[in-house]
C-alpha cells in the first residue's frame, strides 16, 4: 500500500526537490509561505557543520525587494536610520527601519548592487511600508523574493568550496562586499554577508539555475564537509553571533498592539547605525528625543553561569531579595564552540552596563518536576563567536 | 532678496492675515505672500462680468469669531445680518427658518424645530468653545493635553446625563435619520438636510452629518451675514489691520517652495525664483499642497506624509455667479425677501438623489442650491438697477468623470438654471453674463486641493484632535519651524479667522515656553 502525499498548502523553494533528498527527519515549518527545514538530519551535526566545515542554508524565502530609479538612494536614505550614501555599489550595508515614532520596523540587509540599483533583504514583509515611503519619490519598489533563488554558505571551508566550484577572484571579496559571476551562462551573485557570525557567502541566482548551483556546489564541497542546514542549526550559530531576529529579541514595530513592546535602534543597541547627521529618515525626529531623555530599555548580551539554557529567564538584579525583575532573556542557547552558556536579553535601563552582572531565573525541568535556579550573568560587549577569518581577505584554505 | 523676516506666512487668505495681523502685533516681522492679485484667498470679491461683482468663493459670514474680532479691533460692515432661510417651495408655499423659529409648516414641526435648534445650539456651543484654542494631543503625558481633554470630557458631562447621551448618540449620526423622525415638512427636512452637507462630499444619509451641521452653527448661532462689499471687505479690512500692525503683504507672488535645509525650515522660494529667508514659515495653504508640494514629503517622515497623503479633501461644491438685469419674479416672495438666503432643496431625499451620482463621478442633473442677491442690500456690486446673484450648488465631483470640460460646465450650469426655474420661470430671460466655478476651478483660482473649502473633509476622523492628521493637530507640522494656519487645521473652514488666530497664538506660545 502506498500513502499519498498531503499538500502542504506551502509554496516550494527551488531547492526543494535537493534537500528533500537529503532530508531524513521531515521536519520542517512555514517561513513567509514557504516551507522550510527545521533540520535535515540533526540541529547539533548541521551546527557542527557551520563551525567547522560548511553549511548551506536556503534564503530563497528571505523577502527581498528591488529598488532603482534616480530617487533611490534619497529614497532609502530616507527609509532607513544609516547614512546609505556610504555605501558604494558592490557594498551590502546592514540597516534598520524605523516608523516616525522612532521604532524598530525591522533589520535587513541593503545590497547596492550597481550604481542606483539595491535590493532589500528582510525576513518579514514590508511592501505597504516601502510603497508609502516612495510617496513623493521617484522611485520603483519592486517584489522579487520569488525571482531570485539565494543560498547561504557558511562555515570555515566555504571560500574553498566555491573557489573549487571555480568562483576565481573571490579571495578578494571582503566581508560586507559582492561580486558578480557567471554560472553556466547566467549571473550568479555572490556576497560575503550571513547569518552566522563565522567566515561566510550568500549566493543569489535566478530559479531556473538553482538546482545546477546546488549540485556543483555540493560536488565543489565533497572533500569539505559540506551540509545542508535548517533553521534550528543556524539559529544556534545566529545567538552565538549576537544578531538579532525579528520576532525573538524585537517585535516589528507594525505587528505590535500594545504600548511599549517596540523597541528603538537605540534600545537594541544599535546605536552606531543611526546617522543624526542625516537631516531626515524615518524616526529622526523621535530617537533625537529619546537621546536626550534616555531609553526606556537596553538589550544584552549575557555570558551565565552553569549550563541550563535560560530560555525567557526573567533578568534580576539581584540573586534574591528582589521586588521585581528587570529584563527578561529573549534568545538563549548553549553555545557549543564556546562552550558557554549565553543568551541575549533585555533589560531596563539603567540596569545592564557592560561588566555588570544580573541573575538570571532559569527554570528547568528533570523527569516531569520543575527545578528553579538563579544563576550569575555577566554583560559582555563582543558576540560571543567572532573568530578572526570571519574578516580575514583573503580568509584562509581550511 | 536677502530680507529677513522673523515669520512668511505662505498665502493672504483670511487665516493667513489674522495670523499676520496678531504676530505683526506682537512685535514680528511679518511677511506674507499671496499668489494672486488680491489679498483674501477664497474669501474676496472680484468682477465676474462688466460691471458685476460677487464673493467669488465663500459668500456668507456664519463665524466670524468675536476673539478674532477683539483680538484685532476689526470693524466689519454687514449688508445683511441675522439672514432667514427660505426654503423655497412649489406654487409659492415656502418654509422659512431664522433662529429657533420656522415658520410656513404645521406647529408641531414648529414646535418640534424649536426644541431640535436649541439642543442644536447647545452642542454646537460646546463645539464652539473649543473652536479658539488648539485642540489637545492624545495620548501624551503633557499637562495642558490632559487637561483640556479632561474638560472636554467634564464639559460632555455637565450637558446633563440625558443631553450627554443624546450628543455622544447624534455627533457620529447622519442628518437624515434626525429630520426623518423629528420633522413633516418635506421643505424643513430638505432645508435642514441641505445646511448638513454643504460644502461637503457628503450626503445627508453620510454618517457625520449631524457634526457638520453643528459645525455650521458654532461660534455664532447659525446667524448668518453678508458684509458690505463682499468678502474683500472682511480680507482688506484684515490685511489693513496686519499692514497697520507692520506686517509687509505681497500679492502676486506665488510661493512654489518651502525651503528646507538640515531638516528645518529656511524661507520660501516664489515662482519669479525670489528667495525669502525666515526661521518660521506658516502655510495659509491647505496640509497636502503645503507637504506634498511646497515642502516636498522627502523631508518628512514616511507615516506623516502617508497620512497628508490619504488626506480626503474632494471638494463637491461648485459656486455659480449670475449678472441679472432685474431680479426675478419668485412667486410667494415679497421684494424684502430677496435680502435672505434661498435654497432649494425640496425634500429630504432630493438631497440624496443629488448626492448619488457624485458618490460615482458625475454631477447632479437636479441639484440642490444655495442663492442670495447680495447686489440686493449692496449697491456696490452691480449697476443700479441691476444685480448678480451668488450661488452654491452641489454636487459638482472635483474629479468629474471625463473631466470639468466646457460641454460638462455647461450641462451643469443648465441644470442647475433649471432647478432655479423651477421657482423663478423669468430667470433665463434676466441673465446677461454667468459664471460657473467648479472644484477644479477652485483649485485652480484658489489653490486649493481638490477645491474643498474645508481643505479636507470636515469629519469626524479628520476633526479636533486629528485634524489636520493624528500628530500634527496643533499648528506645527514635523518639520522645526513650519507651521499650517489654514482651514486644514483646527477647527476647519468657514470665514471664522479661528485657524489663523490659534496658530498665531501656538507660535506665539512656543516661543515664550522656549
Amino acid at each position: 500500500m502506498t500513502i499519498q502525499e498531503v499538500p502542504q498548502g506551502r509554496l516550494r523553494t527551488p531547492f526543494y526537490s535537493r534537500m528533500s533528498e537529503l532530508d531524513t527527519v521531515n521536519s520542517w515549518h512555514e517561513w513567509k509561505g514557504y516551507t522550510t527545514p527545521d533540520e535535515l538530519y540533526c540541529a547539533e551535526t548541521e551546527y557542527f557543520a557551520i563551525r567547522n566545515a560548511t553549511g548551506v542554508f536556503d534564503l530563497t524565502p528571505m523577502t527581498k525587494y528591488r529598488i532603482s530609479g534616480p530617487d533611490s538612494l534619497e529614497y532609502i536614505n530616507r527609509l532607513v536610520t544609516r547614512d546609505m550614501a556610504k555605501i558604494k555599489p558592490g557594498r551590502v550595508a546592514y540597516a534598520v527601519w524605523c516608523d516616525d515614532r522612532g521604532q524598530v520596523i525591522d533589520d535587513g540587509t541593503i545590497f547596492h548592487l550597481r550604481e542606483g540599483e539595491y535590493r532589500l533583504c528582510s525576513q518579514e514583509r514590508h511592501f505597504d511600508w516601502l510603497m508609502a515611503s516612495a510617496i513623493g519619490f521617484d522611485v520603483s519598489v519592486v517584489e522579487e523574493t520569488a525571482e531570485v533563488a539565494g543560498l547561504a554558505v557558511q562555515g570555515p571551508t566555504s571560500y574553498s568550496v566555491l573557489s573549487n566550484m571555480g568562483l576565481d577572484g573571490l579571495g578578494e571579496l571582503k566581508v560586507f562586499g559582492l561580486m558578480h559571476f557567471d554560472f553556466q551562462g547566467a549571473e550568479l551573485m555572490v556576497s560575503r554577508t550571513g547569518f552566522t557570525g563565522d567566515l561566510g557567502y550568500e549566493l543569489w541566482i535566478e530559479p531556473a539555475k538553482a538546482e545546477q548551483l546546488w549540485d556543483a556546489l555540493f560536488e565543489a564541497g565533497k572533500l569539505h564537509g559540506i551540509r545542508a542546514i535548517g533553521v534550528h542549526a543556524l539559529e544556534m550559530a545566529r545567538v552565538e553571533a549576537g544578531y538579532l531576529a525579528a520576532y525573538e529579541d524585537f517585535l516589528p514595530a507594525k505587528a505590535t498592539l500594545r504600548t511599549g513592546r517596540t523597541r528603538s535602534p537605540l534600545e537594541l543597541g544599535l546605536d552606531w547605525l543611526v546617522d543624526f547627521k542625516k537631516p531626515v529618515f524615518n524616526g529622526r525626529r523621535a530617537l533625537a528625543e529619546e537621546q536626550r531623555r534616555g531609553s526606556t530599555w537596553r538589550l544584552v548580551k549575557l555570558d551565565i553561569d552553569g549550563n541550563k539554557t535560560a530560555h525567557h529567564s526573567y533578568i534580576y538584579a539581584k540573586p534574591k531579595n528582589n521586588k521585581r525583575e528587570i529584563g527578561f532573556v529573549t534568545s538563549a542557547v548553549w553555545s557549543p564552540i564556546c562552550k558557554q552558556n549565553v543568551a541575549i536579553g533585555t533589560v531596563r535601563m539603567p540596569h545592564g552596563e557592560i561588566g555588570s552582572n544580573v541573575w538570571v531565573e532559569i527554570y528547568y525541568q528533570r523527569e516531569m518536576h520543575w527545578s528553579k535556579a538563579m544563576a550569575k550573568a555577566s554583560v559582555v560587549d563582543k558576540p560571543f563567536w567572532f573568530p578572526p577569518r570571519r574578516s580575514a581577505t583573503p580568509p584562509g584554505p581550511y | 532678496m536677502t530680507d529677513k523676516y522673523d515669520a512668511i506666512i505662505v498665502g493672504g487668505g483670511h487665516n493667513g492675515l489674522v495670523c499676520a495681523g496678531l504676530l505683526a502685533k506682537s512685535g514680528k516681522r511679518v511677511l506674507v505672500l499671496e499668489a494672486n492679485d488680491q489679498v483674501g484667498g477664497a474669501a474676496v470679491t472680484r468682477e465676474f462680468a462688466d460691471g458685476y461683482s460677487v464673493s467669488a468663493c465663500a459668500h456668507l459670514l456664519y463665524q466670524l469669531q468675536p476673539a478674532v474680532r477683539k483680538d484685532l479691533k476689526l470693524s466689519v460692515k454687514l449688508a445683511s445680518d441675522d439672514m432667514t432661510t427660505i426654503a423655497l417651495g412649489d406654487d409659492g408655499e415656502h418654509v422659512r427658518m431664522v433662529g429657533n423659529k420656522a415658520s410656513g409648516v404645521s406647529d408641531a414641526d414648529a414646535r418640534s424645530y424649536r426644541g431640535f435648534r436649541k439642543r442644536m445650539t447647545r452642542f454646537a456651543d460646546l463645539l464652539g468653545t473649543y473652536f479658539n484654542r488648539p485642540p489637545p494631543r492624545l495620548g501624551t503625558k503633557d499637562f495642558k493635553d490632559v487637561s483640556v481633554l479632561a474638560r472636554l470630557g467634564l464639559d460632555i458631562r455637565r450637558l446633563g446625563r440625558g443631553e450627554m447621551q443624546e450628543f455622544l448618540r447624534l455627533i457620529g449620526m447622519n442628518i437624515h435619520d434626525e429630520v426623518v423622525e423629528r420633522f413633516e415638512s418635506p421643505l424643513l427636512k430638505g432645508a435642514i438636510s441641505l445646511d448638513a452637507v454643504l460644502g461637503t462630499h457628503l450626503g445627508p444619509r453620510s454618517p457625520n452629518t449631524i457634526m457638520t451641521y453643528l459645525y455650521r452653527q458654532a461660534g455664532n448661532h447659525g446667524r448668518i451675514a453678508a458684509p458690505k462689499g463682499g468678502m474683500s471687505s472682511v480680507t482688506e479690512e484684515l490685511a489693513h489691520v496686519a499692514r497697520t500692525a507692520g506686517a509687509t503683504i505681497r500679492t502676486g507672488m506665488a510661493v512654489t517652495r518651502i525651503v528646507v535645509e538640515n531638516g528645518r525650515v529656511a524661507g520660501v522660494e516664489t515662482e519669479a525664483g525670489e528667495r525669502f529667508d525666515s526661521m518660521i514659515v506658516i502655510s495659509n495653504a491647505d496640509p497636502k499642497r503645503t507637504i506634498m508640494k511646497l515642502v516636498g514629503a522627502r523631508h518628512v517622515e514616511t507615516g506623516f506624509t502617508h497620512r497628508v497623503h490619504h488626506l480626503r479633501s474632494r471638494g463637491n461644491a461648485a459656486k455659480l455667479h449670475l449678472a441679472l438685469d432685474g431680479l426675478p419674479q419668485i412667486a410667494g416672495l415679497s421684494k424684502k425677501d430677496f435680502a435672505e438666503r434661498l435654497v432649494i432643496a425640496p425634500d429630504e431625499h432630493y438631497v440624496e438623489r443629488a448626492f448619488n451620482p457624485a458618490k460615482y463621478g458625475a454631477s447632479s442633473p437636479e441639484p440642490v442650491v444655495e442663492i442670495t442677491f447680495p447686489s440686493f442690500r449692496d449697491e456696490t456690486l452691480a449697476p443700479t438697477g441691476k444685480h448678480v446673484m451668488s450661488a452654491i450648488v452641489q454636487y459638482a465631483p472635483y474629479a468629474l468623470k471625463g473631466g470639468w470640460t466646457d460641454a460638462a460646465k455647461g450641462e451643469f450650469e443648465a441644470a442647475t438654471i433649471r432647478a432655479i426655474e423651477r421657482y423663478a420661470p423669468d430667470i433665463v430671460q434676466r441673465i446677461t453674463a454667468s459664471e460657473l466655478l467648479t472644484p477644479a476651478d477652485i483649485e485652480r483660482e484658489f489653490h486649493i486641493t481638490g477645491g474643498h473649502w474645508h481643505h479636507g473633509e470636515l469629519t469626524l476622523d479628520q476633526f479636533m484632535f486629528v485634524r489636520p492628521v493624528a500628530g500634527a493637530a496643533q499648528y506645527q507640522m514635523p518639520i522645526e519651524g513650519l507651521y499650517l494656519c489654514g482651514a486644514g487645521t483646527h477647527p476647519g473652514g468657514g470665514v471664522s479667522g479661528a485657524a489663523g488666530r490659534n496658530a498665531a497664538r501656538a507660535i506665539l506660545g512656543r516661543e515664550k515656553a522656549a
